[in-house]
């Protein structure tokens, strides 16, 4: 028997149709559906997390980082291209796609993070300390900002360390100044505000706060939403979240991704190359066989092949 | 005034008569279909069609007082809620749709372009979704926009795409995805009404 080509018009048995009424009556069951559910299980809202929150509630954790961001020893100082040159950003093999891009966003951590808020508050104590880091060359500001903020980490609690011989410079200053700032709210203002008196983009806040040590990363590990925890595609609580995307979460869970230190562009070019293939399935030997080799079809069109076993 | 003869060589008079000779109403609102169309799978993709429409209309309310409402509102929590699941549903559908055409090998008799226009809609519907959860407002979204900015980073697209910029995500989420992704989806409705519903593989009629 001859197969049926394709790529006609279909000239067979037809059956009654109405595409009107089909679509209303899956708006309909669409709607109550999702009615139903939004009435029975609600939605996630975890509050947002503000600066002041985290100094308020880990201020040691908040200390160590501002600290951390005088010394250019932070996540965000040392990262690299979009937001400075700390860094070439990851590469893969030869390529380093994140350094041909440049430093398109640019972050100076010290003085982004921390002087630049600091210097709004014009206060006469913390204008000199300002006025000596500044005076300061950049080997003695490294050293200075990397002591202190060794000395925060060993102290483990403290958010201050006494400093009699003079051997942080004007760091403790700083860093006492910004934490003060910071609990009081002053300081999401000013780095919200830094850009634009009516701010939209929350990219110095959010780089602050993803520097944070322990706080901000131990908030999301608690919902679990870390990375080793399949993160990517979870939700807040018990809602679920991002499902579509477990092929991407999964190889964050598998070497060699999840021991490189260019695991993101490895599985963002390997997402890019199977999402390609995926679209190019027509055109691949092998794959788009797949579908005639093993017969799901044949419980998809049960009927049609049954009457036609019945006619022939 | 010229004559329709005049007319008929200028574009927009060339593009109505392809435009009709291209797609017949017929074809476009049928009242028959092959018999072979006879399974609950085939329900799925008017099923995403729905669901889309319902995220569009959930959506635009949401839009009505600003991103931060439904953090306070009880009747934004609740639409905010039906755009959740509007999204759980409208994913779970096309995953269906997507494999159920995939079992089918629903590209054959010149339907690839069915096949692409479908495939493109499920990754652009997968960035609409993800702007979605930057523009939340809450913890959730803050903790996301501050990892996956390392995966745009990485690939370079973190120098245009800045995932802490929620402006930038939020103008995105709400105007150029849905558009870019309604013309997809209609785009991919024409290319299946046109080309018909893929005939059973090895059917002998």
């Amino acid at each position: 028997m001859k197969k049926y080509d394709a790529s006609k018009k279909w000239t067979g048995p037809t059956r009654p149709y109405d595409l009107i009424k089909e679509a209303t009556v899956a708006f309909v069951v669409v709607a109550l559906l999702s009615i139903g559910l939004a009435a029975l299980f609600s939605s996630p809202d975890e509050k947002a997390v503000t600066l002041q929150s985290w100094s308020q509630a880990a201020p040691a954790d908040f200390v160590q980082t501002a600290s951390g961001e005088l010394a250019g020893s932070t996540i965000s100082g040392q990262y690299g291209p979009p937001y400075n040159t700390a860094a070439d950003g990851q590469q893969l093999g030869p390529i380093k796609v994140a350094k041909f891009m440049g430093v398109r966003i640019p972050i100076n951590t010290a003085n982004d993070f921390v002087l630049k808020p600091l210097g709004t508050l014009n206060d006469p104590v913390t204008n000199a300390a300002i006025a000596r880091w500044k005076a300061a060359d950049a080997k003695t500001q490294s050293g200075w900002a990397t002591d202190y903020t060794d000395a925060l980490t060993k102290a483990s609690t403290a958010v201050t360390i006494a400093d009699t011989n003079d051997k942080y410079g004007p760091v403790p200053t700083l860093v006492t100044s910004l934490y003060a700032m910071a609990k009081s709210g002053a300081l999401d203002g000013a780095l919200t505000t830094s850009d634009s008196p009516l701010p939209t983009n929350f990219t110095k806040p959010l780089l602050f706060l993803a520097d944070s040590g322990s706080y901000f990363p131990g908030l999301a590990d608690a919902q679990h939403l870390s990375g080793d925890q399949w993160g990517v595609m979870n939700e807040t609580g018990s809602w679920p979240g991002q499902s579509w995307l477990w092929l991407y979460s999964l190889w964050y869970q598998v070497d060699p991704f999840k021991s490189s230190g260019n695991a993101d562009i490895l599985v963002m070019s390997l997402m890019g190359l199977l999402s390609l293939g995926f679209v190019l399935i027509p055109f691949l030997p092998i794959l788009h066989r797949i579908p005639e080799r093993i017969p799901i079809h044949r419980i998809i069109w049960r009927d049609w092949y049954r009457s036609e076993r019945k006619n022939s | 005034m010229s004559s329709s003869a005049d007319n008929s060589k200028m574009w927009t008079v060339r593009v109505r008569k392809a435009t009709l000779e291209k797609f017949e109403p017929e074809d476009l609102l049928p009242d028959t279909q092959p018999a072979y169309v006879s399974s609950w799978i085939y329900v799925f993709g008017v099923l995403t069609i729905a669901a889309f429409l319902m995220l569009i209309v959930s959506g635009l309310i949401l839009t009505l007082e600003g991103p931060a409402w439904w953090h306070t509102s009880k009747y934004g929590h609740f639409i905010n809620s039906l755009h959740l699941w509007n999204v759980e549903l409208f994913f779970l559908f096309m995953v269906v749709h997507l494999w159920g055409k995939f079992w089918m090998a629903a590209w054959r008799g010149k339907r690839t372009m069915t096949w692409v226009t479908g495939c493109v809609a499920f990754f652009a519907s997968i960035f609409t979704g993800f702007t979605g959860y930057l523009i939340q407002t809450n913890f959730d979204s803050q903790w996301i926009a501050t990892q996956a900015k390392d995966g745009f980073n990485a690939v370079g697209i973190g120098a245009y795409f800045n995932a802490l910029n929620t402006g930038q995500a939020l103008l995105i989420h709400v105007s150029l995805l849905p558009i870019a992704l309604g013309v997809i989806v209609v785009a991919h409705v024409i290319l299946v009404r046109k080309k018909g519903v893929v005939p059973p593989i090895e059917s002998s009629l």
